[in-house]
């Protein structure tokens, strides 16, 4: 029970520091999901957000894993529900809102002011996952690859994923 | 003000489709949620919604993904949310995040299950590993592609570094970092007399296209 409580609290709090979307609050959720509250290790936290990039639809649903995995079906429900409510009824009304300040000039401010914060966090949470997957030579050139692929054409990254996990595990084997 | 009507009947010029049925729209963003993968989730609702059905204005939907941008959460269900908040109020919101969240939901799950923590062939370890390895790859693009702007002006390049040596060598909590660096950044960018800012939002303007550039 406490347990659920704790799963709840964890994924409302991540909830509602998202800002700029689930990238940047990835080694906020490492960090209380691995060191704080032991739920998981290192491996198995970078295992769940791989398995969040081959399913369909937003990458972060990858969270349920961690729901089902303490608490069953019950904890995917209430991991759910304490990670994606918060913003939803959030951005409802802050968009009504928004919608009627359409022309203050602090909506700017906002956006600009915001914008590098997003930036750094964002840099920060791929530098969560390169240090939990890059470890040799072979992993170092399909991240190199992949980027360099996305800034050079307008291919669809689902497409990289699976080729970067194919061609990783043909190597490594 | 009145925050009880969806924006669609404050803002006229930007009326809902009548012809889109509240079932049309759940069954939309089903299909959404079931064929986007990798991270692209706001590239295939611009392509479907904009360009396939025209069920909005490129205009409209990049003044939503800014909205998106700035508040809490996951840019597509942030989306989500005010698109079918625009077309049918609540019920639509709910459907539309419902619609995206479902068929990935499912999928997830029955992965997780599969996997319980443990991997029972080395040879699904190093996929997953390869998988994370180019979702590396893909995030510095993405960072890159969003941040085209901020990387170019000295200002912003400090708040980057701030932020980033914040949360990635000092490791200082979210919530901290956030309300120590955000304030700093909206001051800077203070409304004033006589300056004008940037045209919002910014990545409008980046000539080269991109998978992530909107």
């Amino acid at each position: 029970m406490n347990r659920l409580v704790d799963l709840v609290g964890v994924f409302a709090l991540l909830s509602v520091l998202a800002i700029g979307g689930g990238t940047p609050i990835l080694p906020e959720m490492q960090y209380l999901t691995v060191e704080r509250f032991h739920w998981l290790t290192d491996r198995q936290f970078r295992d769940i957000y791989s398995i969040g990039q081959v399913a369909p639809g937003p990458n972060m649903l990858m969270v349920l894993i961690i729901g089902y995995r303490l608490k069953g079906a019950l904890g995917a429900l209430a991991v759910g529900l304490a990670f994606f409510l918060p913003d939803c009824i959030i951005t409802l009304f802050a968009n009504r809102l928004w919608e009627h300040y359409r022309d203050s000039p602090w909506r700017a401010s906002v956006h600009y002011g915001m914008a590098p914060v997003v930036i750094g966090l964002m840099l920060s949470g791929t530098y969560a996952i390169a240090a939990l997957s890059i470890h040799n030579v072979v992993a170092l050139i399909i991240a190199v690859s992949a980027c360099s692929i996305l800034m050079w054409r307008h291919v669809n990254p689902g497409v990289l994923i699976v080729v970067g996990g194919i061609l990783y595990a043909l190597f490594a084997h | 003000m009145d925050l009880e009507k969806p924006p669609s009947e404050i803002k006229s010029e930007s009326p809902a489709r009548p012809e889109v049925t509240l079932l049309g729209l759940f069954r939309m963003f089903l299909t959404l949620g079931a064929i986007s993968f990798g991270g692209g989730v706001v590239a295939y609702m611009r392509e479907y919604l904009v360009r396939g059905e025209h069920w909005m204005e490129d205009e409209d939907f990049l003044d939503a993904l800014e909205v998106s941008e700035t508040l809490p959460g996951l840019n597509a269900i942030n989306l989500s949310v005010i698109i079918g908040d625009r077309m049918y109020g609540v019920a639509g919101a709910a459907l539309a995040v419902l619609g995206m969240t479902m068929p990935g939901a499912i999928v997830v799950l029955a992965m997780g299950a599969l996997w319980q923590g443990e991997l029972h062939f080395r040879v699904v370890g190093y996929f997953l590993t390869g998988v994370a390895a180019a979702a590396v790859g893909l995030l510095v693009a993405l960072t890159v592609q969003l941040g085209h702007y901020q990387f170019r002006r000295l200002i912003d390049i400090a708040l980057i570094a701030v932020t980033f040596i914040a949360v990635s060598v000092l490791h200082l909590s979210l919530p901290i970092v956030l309300l120590a660096v955000a304030p700093i950044g909206i001051w800077l960018y203070r409304p004033v007399r006589g300056r004008v800012n940037p045209g919002v939002p910014h990545f409008r303007r980046h000539p080269r296209r991109g998978w992530f550039r909107h």
